[in-house]
């Protein structure tokens, strides 16, 4: 099990409209469907994922999320997920202000670049991290927007996002007391709820 | 991703007429008195009835979808590919309903069939026949062999604006809905198409009016011409230049060589138009593009699709083809876009590949395997729930 979806399942109300933006094999909105009763979609674009989401009955949609998400009517999700995938892409700030039009809730997850590791990877060797959790050189990677837990806060505060909830993890995705404390020196995968 | 099994034929099978007496309303406001429908099942109807999918036919389709009529057919059905055990419409699993559309030419009712009112043949007074009609026509074929619920309807083309309506006007009887290379609508290029096909049969002179059969012809020229047109548009650019590409058949461009040049893709789609102008009936394919012109989901809800779909109950899957043209994949995601809107459950994919239009009726692996596991999950959700499953 995902930390990340273990928080995600708690955080989203039964029964709600999920919209899940790349959502991988499924797993996160099969779950959903079976915990929480939501009515769930999910859009994908790599096609052997979207074939395990056709086998396990969720609802998926080809769509290229760089590609825009016009086709979403405006507060038409109780809750929009994008997990692990701000990072990978074109315009973080756009996906961001469509999933705050499209559903009420927004419940973002992203690796963060601001852990010591990383820090100590570029500060150390003078190289770009990699790591089990960002696993793909700098030159052949999905990753092309790495931020830290204060980019996205700053981010956030920019335009004017209200954080809900917020949950930092550790290496051994634990919330740990140094991960609660030292965020951005300590979080690896960094768990966002927000809405307008 | 786990190996598919070895997919095999249904073997030879032998279509069935049924006669139906009752006459039917059409939504043309003429009235047909009593019809016949020729159709093939593949696979056996289970205990509860409920493992029944229907096909629906495309323009030119008819009631023969897979396997063989004799051991001599050099030529399966025209869906065999998809349709039979281990392939992504399994006949282990399913039973499977394929019927040849009224007005068609492969058995059923058509303008080649006698009027009954006038003992003459019915030609162009063939009534005027829409997608409703034939999905009313295959209701009470449903009705005949018992089938409360489709546990899907599939079509492409064509045949996915039939699946699309019996979700539509037979809400409670289709689970899942498998809508192929289709369309909400045409568009005024799709229309603009089918009218030179038209134009192209009826300058026929040897189509005297629609009424060819009384005079022992057949429009021959119009219809191949006709063909021709649609060939084009079933085919992508990039598939023909693979395909034919500038090669010559016969002739040369040798300085001093008189002898007309002809290209490979002329004589391909000669041979095309030729094939099937001897096969198809000319009122038939005037008939059937008037469907398809006439289709238009929203009509009846203030051309608003998602007004359309709220009364839908199915399951739906919707499938386009990149290099599509025709019914271009932009198409099919109106359709998506619709069922999301109305809060419907659908999944979409957008098979890669440069067959264009015809890519449908092609064994392409991706789409293949997105229908063989749809469709595995279809049967998963025929199974009665267990206690366990229900809590």
């Amino acid at each position: 099990m995902r930390v990340d979806f273990d928080i995600i399942q708690q955080w989203v109300k039964p029964g709600a409209r999920v919209l899940d933006l790349g959502c991988g094999d499924g797993k996160l909105l099969a779950d959903l469907t079976q915990d929480r009763q939501v009515r769930g979609y999910g859009l994908e674009i790599d096609p052997i994922k979207i074939s395990l989401c056709l086998e396990r009955g969720v609802n998926v949609i080809e769509q290229d999320l760089d590609r825009g998400l016009g086709n979403f009517r405006s507060d038409s999700f109780d809750t929009v997920v994008m997990s692990q995938t701000l990072q990978a892409v074109r315009y973080p700030h756009i996906i961001l202000d469509e999933m705050l039009r499209i559903g009420r809730e927004c419940i973002i997850t992203f690796p963060n670049f601001g852990n010591w590791r990383c820090r100590l990877q570029i500060a150390g060797k003078g190289r770009m991290p990699v790591s089990r959790f960002m696993p793909y050189t700098w030159y052949d990677t999905p990753n092309i927007h790495f931020c830290t837990v204060l980019d996205f806060e700053a981010l956030c505060r920019e335009k004017n996002i209200h954080v809900i909830n917020r949950v930092v993890v550790d290496a051994n995705q634990r919330a740990t007391p140094a991960a609660r404390l030292l965020p951005n020196l300590c979080g690896v995968t960094a768990i966002y709820h927000v809405t307008k | 991703m786990e190996p598919r099994a070895a997919a095999g034929s249904v073997g030879i099978v032998t279509p069935r007429t049924q006669r139906f007496e009752q006459p039917l309303e059409l939504a043309c406001g003429r009235t047909l008195p009593g019809y016949d429908i020729v159709y093939e099942t593949y696979g056996t109807l289970n205990a509860d009835r409920s493992n029944a999918v229907l096909i629906c036919h495309a323009l030119s389709g008819n009631a023969h979808a897979a396997g063989y009529h004799s051991p001599a057919d050099r030529k399966p059905g025209w869906w065999d590919n998809c349709i039979g055990p281990g392939k992504p419409i399994d006949t282990s699993r399913f039973f499977v309903v394929s019927l040849n559309n009224i007005g068609g030419c492969a058995g059923s009712t058509g303008p080649h069939s006698v009027n009954p009112a006038t003992g003459r043949i019915w030609g162009p007074d063939f009534p005027v026949v829409r997608v409703r009609d034939w999905v009313a026509t295959q209701r009470r074929l449903a009705d005949l062999l018992h089938i409360e619920r489709w546990a899907a309807v599939v079509g492409g083309s064509l045949g996915g604006m039939q699946a699309m309506r019996w979700a539509i006007d037979h809400a409670e009887r289709v689970r899942h809905c498998v809508v192929i290379a289709a369309a909400l609508k045409l568009s005024a290029q799709n229309l603009a198409f089918n009218e030179i096909a038209r134009k192209a049969i009826m300058a026929d002179p040897q189509f005297h009016d629609g009424w060819f059969l009384e005079h022992g012809t057949l429009p021959r020229q119009g219809l191949a011409i006709a063909r021709m047109i649609g060939h084009v548009t079933y085919l992508s650019d990039e598939l023909m230049g693979d395909k034919f590409g500038r090669e010559l058949r016969s002739g040369s461009f040798a300085p001093g060589s008189e002898a007309d040049a002809e290209f490979q893709v002329q004589s391909y789609l000669r041979y095309q138009g030729d094939q099937f102008a001897d096969n198809f009936d000319a009122n038939t394919y005037l008939l059937m593009t008037r469907a398809l012109d006439y289709f238009d989901l929203a009509r009846d809800f203030g051309d608003d699709p998602v007004e359309a779909f709220r009364r839908a109950r199915a399951r739906f899957l919707v499938v386009s083809f990149s290099s599509d043209w025709r019914f271009s994949p932009r198409r099919s995601r109106e359709i998506v876009d619709a069922l999301l809107a109305a809060h419907r459950d659908v999944s979409y994919v957008e098979i890669e590949a440069n067959e264009g239009h015809d890519a449908f009726l092609l064994p392409i692996p991706r789409y293949h395997d997105a229908l063989q596991r749809y469709m595995e999950q279809v049967h998963a959700g025929l199974a009665p729930r267990s206690v366990a499953d229900a809590r």
